[in-house]
């Protein structure tokens, strides 16, 4: 790792401040790729700040739907995860569990466990890591990303491998989104470094809007798969799927698969999100 | 001959050093025959296996004992192999698909005898050297050229030279690595400290109970073939005479009375060369599930009949072997060096790289039959890399009787796995 400055900020504001004075500064949530890429001297910052002491991006909030003075049972809760919410946080939430279970159990298989407590949803998806589980999550979810200076909806702000729609002087606060009516998360993790090497999930919001999003197989990062979304608008069952054809075109062939093998994940994830 | 410059990783000896390979083609090409013979292949390497010894092989190799059929027996009774069609319906009904392999492996190691290594141009001897000090106390500090990193000779060296002497195991020190202290040796490879290593010791205290009989025999006024070693005591058999063992060794040091002629002192050293190569043996079963749709394959069962010859400490020989088989599974299923069409390492990480975890892995049914090898004064028989020679190729036979196609290389990655099948599927829906 070459020499790097250290900085701890208590608020978005601090860290804004901060990063506003530095040459080539960059924000550390969880440290979880950073970190391990500063080792590497593949990344090397004038400058870290850290935003661990920035309580006020910490937490998950429910806010309940009610309908006629009756919650509704069946999805619609506006959920919204401060960025530094670690993934074993976002897990073990007992209250998220109950509304979203779908993106509890997507975080209890990130990584291992040190990854989960110190990883933070801002991190991933400003990260963007094409393997990665939150981007599918987030895009299917039909999710709003809060950043200090304004909301982007998930579909712009995901612009391929590592891109965002983030400005380099962009800190994101927070991510929104209503919980499904409906809602799986399929991955299959590769054999060696268990980041998604197909990952679909799927969503039908109350409004009855059905996305699928796929991480991890294409080859230029999460996107929506028209031809599943039609389908399961259509009929949500997985003999919907089985009548897919899942095109290997523009998916990512390497050492772990060709791009046919991950087409035809692509679809076994899909139905495996269904059950 | 050519000589080419790479710039690809260097490569050296793995646990096996070339029998894995040699023991994969001959198993794989066995359960082929048996398979295109149309007969069960456990029964094709009974009718072939050698039950005379010793058996002089095409190849400088004399096997030496060995007892195949009643490993097979034991491994096919713990892997209920009359069992494993109802599993393997039953697994078909859950939708997967249910193998099983067998691998009845054979190997030589413990190397090796100096003069056969130097007919083959080996710049060395392959003998090991031990050095057995009795101090005036009369504790033993073992001093051996097998180094120990992890293979627990602190315990099993100890454990011979305690049962030896009859003295408790914590007066038994084993001091290894220090080059400061040890003599010359040759080292720990080649599954060779037990055979080779602690027959040295042996050799060592032949020497230690002769001198020590001889200097009880002259105290005790006794006949030297009247002398024993137990309990703690030297003995004349079958009267109340005796010297506590550390007596022995302060009467050696003091030198007081010893008999006329012999050295003081209490330390002997031994080079041993063995006179062959040790020939363990075993049948490995193996049964998988493949999961059609990804290819995904688990290994639901993995059973180990081994011929080790005398086993001292059966729990440090069943660590080798579940080490040997998780090598051996990594091997056949997940490790892969990959470079690109430039000599760009494409699995230089762990990120691409897949190294066997816990979860990878089986609980393993671990058994033994042994015979004794006649070629070193314990009967031993090299056990430390017998696991990852024998268990790739019964990995490989359970996955591809479980997929149907038996043109499948390692590692047997769910992408390949899955691709083979696909191969199986469309060539079923061409006829």
């Amino acid at each position: 790792m070459y020499e790097t400055n250290f900085h701890k900020a208590a608020t978005a504001q601090d860290a804004a401040a901060l990063l506003a004075k530095t040459d080539d500064g960059k924000i550390l949530a969880g440290g979880q790729t950073l970190i391990p890429t500063m080792k590497q001297r593949l990344a090397a910052p004038s400058d870290l700040i850290d935003l661990s002491q920035a309580v006020a991006l910490r937490g998950v909030t429910i806010t309940k739907r009610k309908k006629m003075g009756i919650m509704k049972a069946d999805g619609g809760e506006t959920i919204t995860i401060g960025a530094m919410t670690t993934h074993a946080e976002v897990a073990g939430n007992t209250e998220l569990a109950k509304v979203c279970p779908v993106i509890s159990g997507l975080a209890a298989n990130i990584g291992d466990p040190a990854v989960r407590h110190r990883g933070t949803i801002g991190g991933s998806v400003a990260n963007n890591d094409p393997a990665a589980d939150y981007p599918a999550a987030l895009m299917a979810l039909r999710a709003t990303i809060h950043t200090d200076s304004r909301e982007i909806k998930a579909e712009d702000y995901f612009q391929g491998m590592f891109a965002t729609a983030l400005a380099d002087d962009e800190i994101i606060t927070a991510v929104s989104f209503q919980a499904p009516a409906l809602g799986g998360y399929g991955k299959f993790p590769n054999p060696a470094s268990r980041y998604a090497m197909a990952g679909v999930f799927v969503a039908k919001s109350v409004e009855g809007d059905v996305r699928v999003a796929v991480t991890g197989a294409g080859d230029n990062g999460v996107y929506r798969h028209a031809g599943l979304e039609a389908a399961l608008s259509a009929d949500w069952s997985t003999a919907a799927i089985d009548a897919v054809e899942v095109s290997a075109d523009g998916l990512m062939s390497d050492l772990h698969g060709t791009a046919a093998y991950r087409a035809n994940l692509i679809k076994v994830m899909a139905k495996r999100a269904l059950v | 001959m050519q000589a080419v410059y790479t710039n690809t990783v260097p490569v050296d000896a793995y646990r096996g050093a070339g029998r894995p390979e040699a023991c994969y083609v001959i198993e794989r090409i066995m359960e082929t025959a048996a398979r295109e013979m149309g007969v069960d292949p456990s029964e094709l390497r009974a009718k072939n296996f050698v039950t005379s010894f010793p058996h002089q092989t095409p190849v400088i190799m004399a096997y030496d004992s060995g007892d195949f059929a009643t490993n097979q027996k034991q491994a096919q009774k713990a892997a209920d192999v009359a069992g494993f069609g109802a599993r393997k319906a039953e697994a078909l009904g859950r939708g997967k698909l249910r193998g099983l392999g067998y691998s009845n492996y054979i190997e030589a190691c413990g190397i090796a005898p100096s003069a056969a290594v130097g007919s083959l141009g080996a710049g060395v001897g392959l003998w090991e050297s031990a050095e057995v000090r009795v101090n005036p106390v009369g504790t033993i500090e073992i001093l051996t050229g097998s180094h120990s990193h992890g293979q627990g000779h602190e315990t099993t060296f100890a454990q011979i030279v305690a049962e030896r002497f009859d003295l408790p195991t914590e007066n038994i020190k084993i001091v290894h690595g220090d080059t400061d202290k040890v003599q010359f040796g040759m080292g720990t490879y080649g599954s060779r400290s037990g055979a080779v290593g602690m027959s040295a010791i042996v050799k060592a205290m032949d020497k230690v109970e002769a001198k020590v009989k001889k200097i009880a025999a002259h105290v005790l006024e006794a006949g030297e073939d009247d002398i024993v070693i137990e309990g703690g005591a030297v003995k004349v058999a079958g009267t109340d005479k005796q010297m506590l063992w550390h007596e022995v060794g302060l009467a050696a040091y003091t030198a007081h009375n010893i008999p006329d002629g012999m050295e003081p002192g209490l330390k002997e050293t031994a080079f041993y060369d063995p006179t062959n190569f040790t020939f363990p043996a075993g049948c490995y079963i193996c049964e998988v599930e493949v999961d059609p749709d990804t290819g995904v394959t688990e290994v639901v069962q993995f059973v180990a009949s081994d011929d080790f010859g005398t086993i001292i400490n059966p729990m440090i020989v069943e660590g080798q072997v579940h080490g040997g088989i998780a090598q051996g599974i990594g091997q056949a299923m997940l490790e892969n060096v990959v470079y690109d069409d430039a000599g760009q390492q494409l699995s230089a990480s762990y990120m691409d790289y897949t190294m066997p975890r816990a979860d990878d892995l089986p609980n393993y049914s671990v058994h033994h039959a042994s015979t004794t090898c006649p070629g070193n004064p314990l009967g031993m028989k090299g056990c430390g890399e017998a696991g990852a020679i024998g268990s790739p190729p019964a990995v490989i036979n359970a996955i591809t009787d479980a997929i149907g196609n038996n043109n499948l290389s390692m590692p047997a990655t769910p992408a390949a796995v899955w691709t083979a099948l696909q191969a199986v599927s469309s060539k079923l829906a061409a006829e």
